[in-house]
């Protein structure tokens, strides 16, 4: 909440020791700066999603949440002893967990899955200015917010920042009790960005403050060149570091070799 | 076709042959000139006519020895270009995603090879594939020294010196793994680092002795570079020299056959037909190794990013072969420690490197352990079946497991979201099977051994089962067995049959604690036994 005067209509106050149009010209430049502001820091709003959001789309989202979601989520997404309330989860949350088909939830267990998404965009977007229209919220990002990052700063950023649960390639880990930290790569951008503003599951939230759009925006150029540029050094066995490299060595390196003294040891000479 | 070794002479040239050509008379002349100099003849004669027995488990050392060759060479391209070195520099190579980033320049150099010079890459994953190859094969050629005997008496020596190249490849492996100064070398640095301040009093004295200052510090690349470029192969190829020569001195052991006894040696002679075979296989080893390096990533440094004491990534493991130690790190109960005098004292590192040291120790001292108990002073030249020593086998097999399941532990995290289990509940289980599963390896291996010794005095006896049934004319049904023929059956009834010690007081009308002790040990070893046929009883058995 930069400036609450850039959302309000300013009232004319006559005083005498100002002129009038200093006011207006205080106000106007107030307006410009927020607004400009505003618009630049978080261009993600409405202008993206191509049909505009309207009561008719907002109601429709609503009579699918009420046959879809409302079982654990409650009918007015109060939350309830099985889900929580959606109040204030914004339209990011209800894009990426319903678009990467971990909503609705396959099954109860320590993190819900992903799968096929069970819904078309055009439903999601629905459920999603309905759930918005409840409580602001984190806003889907706009495509323009997904692009021009910089990889390597984006590196860096998820070395320090995403690594320690997502592996450095982005293969995935494993987090306490069963749950695990998703493998990133073949997730969209979208996606991705919208998991850092929601922090979905047991993700914790990047905010603005945390990373800034520009941030986010550079890890998902990082994760773009890991996903478009495959290894150089040939197949990566799954980027799962030691483990993988260990196995591979023994069942396949030793195992050919062995194979190889077998057959040719097979006969005397 | 054998050639009996021991019984084995050189031939004469026989007269009847050609007059040599041109070729031949070049080649004996420059012999000659060589052998009036150096002598050299004696040495050919002995290794030419070293006699290698033919069996593909007794190729596994070789193995070990090829990839050392292929470490040796990629190694020696890669200190051409690596610089050891913590000094900062900005990398501006090839890499897009660490360009324009502050990294050390034993880190840039690294990225250098793997982007910027030509076959770089490819001697890296050489390199590191091989290494990884080379304590493998070490691992699979200490089991079958250990599962078929082959340590007693005269190489119990060589086992040890075995040992020592096994510890040092693991050394070698670790200083290797450390010096690309990357995000996972560094935390393997760090682990270390955590496991030597551990130790009570000195610990923190030697951890400053090591990096020199405070973690990470700037000289501990440089140091480990001369280790691993300098100390540690010197030592493992004046090893590896000694093994070697022992291995001829010794001869190679064999399995039972026909023919086959603990005075000779039956198989090919080095020269010409294993020096071809094993030329061959030299070439057949570095070919899977470099078809492997040109086709998967090895150690992919450039994703780990420079080494920063701050990240960790998910899934950061050392080498296999160091695995073990981090997996007991891991079983380790959490929050064992205790404050002693305003000093902490960390169980959860000291018990585990107890048991490390225990485990390393007992691997190289159970030759000496094993021949005390059987009170075994003869020398034994026949490799045995697995089998036929049974409770030696099951202490093998806990130990495997016990290896195993350290080892699995390393990878606990990975167990856990492959098979979508619980971390917690992965662990719990694998120390649970840490403690049970080499007590059921053992019993269970124990009684396999033992059942199959039996099979085999079975038929042994009464032959196979032919698969033929025949109904006798009383109406009773029998399988017809086979008699095995005089080749197969000795393989079967050859082995050394050991007794528990009797107890017996010595000179002075004593019996020692020493000596009782022992004689457990021999009661526990070979109680339960299968003696092998013997001649009588196949004789007798031969006739209804």
């Amino acid at each position: 909440m930069r400036n609450s005067s850039s959302t309000d209509v300013p009232e004319k106050r006559a005083t005498g020791r100002r002129s009038p149009l200093a006011t207006v010209a205080l106000i106007a430049i107030g307006l410009l700066t927020t607004g400009g502001g505003y618009a630049l820091f978080s261009s993600t709003a409405a202008a993206e999603t191509p049909t505009a959001i309207t009561q008719a789309t907002a109601e429709e989202g609503q009579k699918l949440f009420a046959a879809n979601c409302a079982s654990c989520h409650g009918l007015e997404a109060t939350g309830t002893d099985v889900g929580p309330s959606l109040y204030g989860v914004g339209a990011a949350s209800v894009d990426f967990q319903m678009a990467t088909g971990r909503m609705p939830l396959a099954m109860n267990g320590p993190q819900g899955q992903q799968k096929p998404p069970q819904f078309t965009q055009e439903q999601i977007d629905a459920v999603a200015a309905w759930v918005a229209s409840l409580a602001p919220g984190p806003e889907v990002p706009s495509d323009a917010a997904l692009e021009g990052g910089d990889p390597s700063v984006g590196g860096e950023l998820f070395r320090i920042n995403c690594a320690m649960c997502h592996n450095v390639a982005g293969a995935g880990g494993a987090l306490t009790e069963g749950k695990f930290a998703p493998g990133l790569l073949g997730v969209e951008p979208r996606h991705v960005y919208e998991a850092m503003v929601t922090g979905p599951q047991n993700m914790p939230v990047f905010n603005d403050m945390n990373l800034t759009p520009q941030d986010k925006a550079d890890v998902i150029a990082y994760l773009q060149f890991l996903e478009n540029n495959p290894s150089v050094g040939g197949f990566d066995l799954g980027s799962l570091g030691p483990v993988a490299e260990g196995l591979f060595i023994w069942i396949f390196g030793l195992g050919a070799i062995v194979g190889v003294a077998i057959w040719i040891t097979a006969r005397p000479n | 076709m054998s050639t009996a070794a021991g019984t084995a002479t050189v031939t004469e040239p026989s007269a009847n042959t050609t007059p040599p050509g041109p070729g031949m008379r070049f080649t004996g002349a420059a012999a000659n000139y060589l052998d009036e100099r150096t002598s050299i003849s004696g040495i050919v004669r002995e290794l030419g006519r070293k006699v290698f027995p033919n069996h593909w488990s007794f190729m596994l050392g070789e193995v070990a020895l090829y990839s050392f060759i292929a470490i040796l060479l990629s190694g020696t391209f890669l200190t051409f270009f690596f610089d050891p070195s913590m000094s900062h520099v900005t990398y501006e190579g090839s890499f897009v995603p660490l360009k324009g980033i502050e990294m050390s320049a034993a880190y840039a150099s690294t990225l250098d090879i793997t982007f910027d010079i030509r076959g770089g890459l490819l001697m890296r994953q050489v390199h590191h594939w091989s290494a990884l190859l080379f304590v493998a094969s070490i691992g699979l050629h200490m089991l079958r020294v250990f599962f078929t005997g082959a340590f007693r008496k005269p190489r119990e020596l060589n086992w040890v010196i075995g040992f020592v190249l096994f510890i040092l490849a693991m050394a070698e492996g670790f200083t290797g793994y450390s010096l690309p100064d990357d995000l996972l070398s560094g935390n393997g640095l760090r682990i270390i680092d955590g496991m030597v301040k551990g130790f009570p009093i000195v610990g923190t004295w030697i951890s400053y002795l090591l990096f020199g200052g405070e973690f990470p510090g700037t000289v501990i690349v440089p140091r480990l570079f001369v280790l691993h470029i300098m100390l540690l192969p010197a030592l493992l190829i004046a090893a590896l020299g000694l093994h070697l020569l022992l291995m001829v001195i010794n001869k190679h052991t064999h399995f039972a056959g026909p023919g086959r006894t603990n005075d000779n040696v039956v198989g090919v002679p080095v020269m010409p037909l294993f020096a071809a075979k094993a030329g061959g296989f030299f070439f057949v080893v570095f070919g899977v190794i470099v078809l492997i390096s040109s086709t998967f990533t090895v150690n992919p440094i450039w994703n780990y990013g420079p080494y920063d004491p701050s990240p960790v990534s998910a899934g950061t493991q050392p080498d296999w072969y160091i695995g073990f130690a981090d997996g007991a790190l891991r079983l380790i109960p959490p929050g064992w420690e205790f404050e002693l005098w305003g000093f902490t004292v960390t169980l959860s590192i000291l018990i585990p490197a107890a048991i490390l040291g225990l485990f390393l120790l007992a691997v190289a001292v159970y030759p000496f352990l094993e021949a005390w108990i059987t009170g075994d002073k003869r020398e034994h030249h026949m490799a045995e079946r697995p089998r036929n020593a049974p409770v030696r086998t099951a202490i093998g097999a806990a130990g495997v497991v016990f290896y195993g399941v350290m080892w699995a532990a390393a990878s606990s995290d990975l167990i856990a979201t492959h098979f979508m289990l619980s971390i917690e509940w992965v662990t719990h289980a694998l120390q649970a099977l840490i403690i049970l599963g080499p007590i059921f390896a053992y019993w269970m291996t124990k009684r396999i051994c033992i059942a199959l010794q039996k099979k085999d005095r079975e038929i042994a006896l009464h032959g196979y089962e032919s698969g033929r049934i025949v109904r006798l004319p009383g109406g009773e049904y029998i399988e017809v067995h086979q008699p095995l023929n005089e080749y197969d059956r000795w393989r079967l009834v050859d082995y050394v049959d050991y007794k528990p010690l009797m107890l017996r007081p010595n000179a002075r009308g004593k019996i020692s604690p020493v000596q009782r002790v022992r004689a457990i040990l021999s009661r526990w070893f070979f109680e339960d036994r299968i003696s092998p046929v013997t001649r009588r009883e196949i004789e007798s058995d031969g006739h209804h």
